[in-house]
């Protein structure tokens, strides 16, 4: 009954020590698998001196900034898109053909416009952040309550603050959805841009620290990379439940 | 009435499509950006037409999309039994959640260093990261499908001594299957993009590879070409799949 709680723990504490003692002992190889003691230490000294800081701030820039841009192409294309049915007739086949196209397919493209740097990797994030925020907001909007808009026509109110008293409020939760779930496509197209060939930040200090038979550290920065996920996503979570749930219908009116 | 509306609307659809690509050749021909980053489509498709000759699209195709589905079979497999096993097994889910929850945000293509340490510049590493990062979408659907079986289900099988495999292949499985599909769909496109990613950074034949190294010798006509291929895979796996869905979901809609 004791051991209930920490059932979960059991198996990864397990395989941590396993792991130690084998590596201890000569049974795993010692090229690929360093063992936790190791790993520990230089995630810990890559902490001190900085590196890892500035890896993860650069990659981080060029996830925020991308996601900033993707998420404000796409609800705006999302709200023309979704006020008129027409547009979307004639927009949306367009659109849903260059959709499927992957991200990292943009990689050598954005590559040869721009060269190496966060500008060619904003590029491609932006692309990617795109999608889910435009599909999101083009449903949030179609989803708006039609008699809200109606009032909006009987008071005759300007496009601008009709955008901004009615469609954005009423939209603003699922938006958030989409933005959330953009955040978490934006640091992975980070990592994964910077792993295949852009020179800076987290991904490409895995990618070095591998290549340069160094598995404890591409190891620790590894485990870096998940807290830092883990940590952007609770972040992003959090800030949801605090200022963006009284926008959902049936959620507080006063904060 | 309406469906001359729709026709119209379709009309438009298509003339928007053409006048997208008539603007970009037009801005192509005049030169406003330097035509070494964007050739026209007419150059584009001239490249297109020259790849297909070498033999550049077919063969490359069929390898990308074999190792993106093997991945994606793989994943989808392993993914289905686990999420199952983790919704209707306490214990199982007392064990694994807590490991699953750590590695599922991690992101996909950040075990690529780690699996070219085990694995090297292979097709085998290529396949398993391909599988890792498919894995989550059709674990988490297979999961919530399988935890929302209805109670009275549960309580018929229960009442008719059904035993726990007959359980799973007859109630369990049939009412998870719509959450699984939705999951295999975004595996699918995450497979197609580690296909992508995997090519370029392990030199494996492939879509990818080929267009990384029309953008290192400057022939951006083919990394165009390139790029629009992967595109037009893309669509095509994704639209087989959502046909392969509704021909076995037909049950659902008729039974409704």
């Amino acid at each position: 009954m004791k051991l209930g709680r920490y059932r979960g723990a059991l198996i990864p504490v397990s395989l941590i020590a396993l792991w130690e003692i084998g590596a201890q002992t000569g049974v795993l190889p010692h090229d690929t698998m360093s063992q936790p003691s190791e790993i520990a230490v230089a995630g810990w000294d890559a902490l001190l001196d900085g590196s890892l800081l500035l890896a993860t701030v650069q990659t981080f820039q060029s996830a925020l900034l991308g996601l900033a841009l993707g998420s404000t192409i796409g609800i705006c294309l999302g709200i023309c898109i979704g006020l008129s049915p027409i547009l979307e007739a004639v927009v949306g086949p367009t659109l849903d053909t260059v959709r499927p196209i992957p991200a990292v397919a943009l990689i050598p493209l954005a590559l040869l416009i721009y060269g190496f740097g966060v500008r060619m990797e904003v590029l491609v994030i932006t692309y990617a952040t795109v999608w889910p925020v435009l599909i999101v907001t083009i449903s949030a909007v179609r989803g708006i309550e039609p008699r809200l808009l109606e009032v909006a026509q009987t008071l005759e109110m300007p496009t601008l603050s009709r955008m901004r008293r009615i469609v954005l409020p009423a939209a603003l939760a699922r938006i958030a959805v989409g933005i959330r779930v953009s955040a978490g496509v934006a640091l992975v197209v980070a990592v994964t841009v910077e792993i295949v060939l852009n020179p800076q930040g987290l991904g490409y200090g895995m990618i070095i620290a591998a290549q340069s038979l160094r598995p404890e550290l591409m190891w620790a920065e590894l485990l870096w990379v998940g807290f830092a996920g883990w940590a952007f996503n609770t972040l992003l979570l959090t800030i949801d439940r605090r200022w963006l749930r009284r926008y959902q219908p049936g959620g507080a009116q006063t904060p | 009435m309406m469906s001359r509306r729709g026709l119209l609307l379709k009309v438009a659809a298509v003339i928007f499509a053409a006048a997208v690509i008539y603007l970009w050749q037009l801005a192509a021909d005049a030169r406003l950006i330097s035509p070494v980053f964007f050739p026209s489509p007419t150059r584009t498709w001239g490249a297109f037409l020259a790849m297909e000759e070498r033999g550049d699209v077919w063969g490359p195709m069929a390898s990308t999309a074999l190792r993106m589905f093997y991945g994606w079979v793989l994943a989808s497999l392993a993914g289905i039994v686990l999420g199952g096993a983790i919704a209707r097994s306490g214990p199982v889910r007392a064990y694994l959640e807590p490991l699953l929850e750590f590695l599922r945000p991690l992101p996909a293509s950040a075990i690529i260093p780690p699996a070219i340490l085990f694995l090297g510049l292979t097709s085998k590493m290529a396949v398993t990261v391909i599988a890792f990062g498919a894995l989550w979408p059709v674990l988490l659907g297979s999961y919530h499908g399988f935890r929302s079986v209805p109670p009275q289900l549960v309580e018929m099988a229960a009442a008719m001594r059904m035993k726990s495999m007959a359980f799973v292949w007859k109630v369990a499985l049939p009412n998870a299957l719509p959450d699984i599909f939705a999951g295999v769909r975004v595996s699918l496109a995450i497979a197609l993009i580690l296909a992508v990613v995997t090519e370029m950074q392990a030199a494996q034949t492939g879509l990818g590879f080929n267009i990384l190294m029309a953008q290192r010798s400057f022939r951006s006509p083919e990394l165009y070409a390139g790029t629009i291929v992967l595109g037009i895979l893309g669509f095509f796996t994704n639209y087989a799949l959502v046909r392969a869905e509704k021909r076995l979901l037909r049950w659902r809609t008729l039974t409704r």
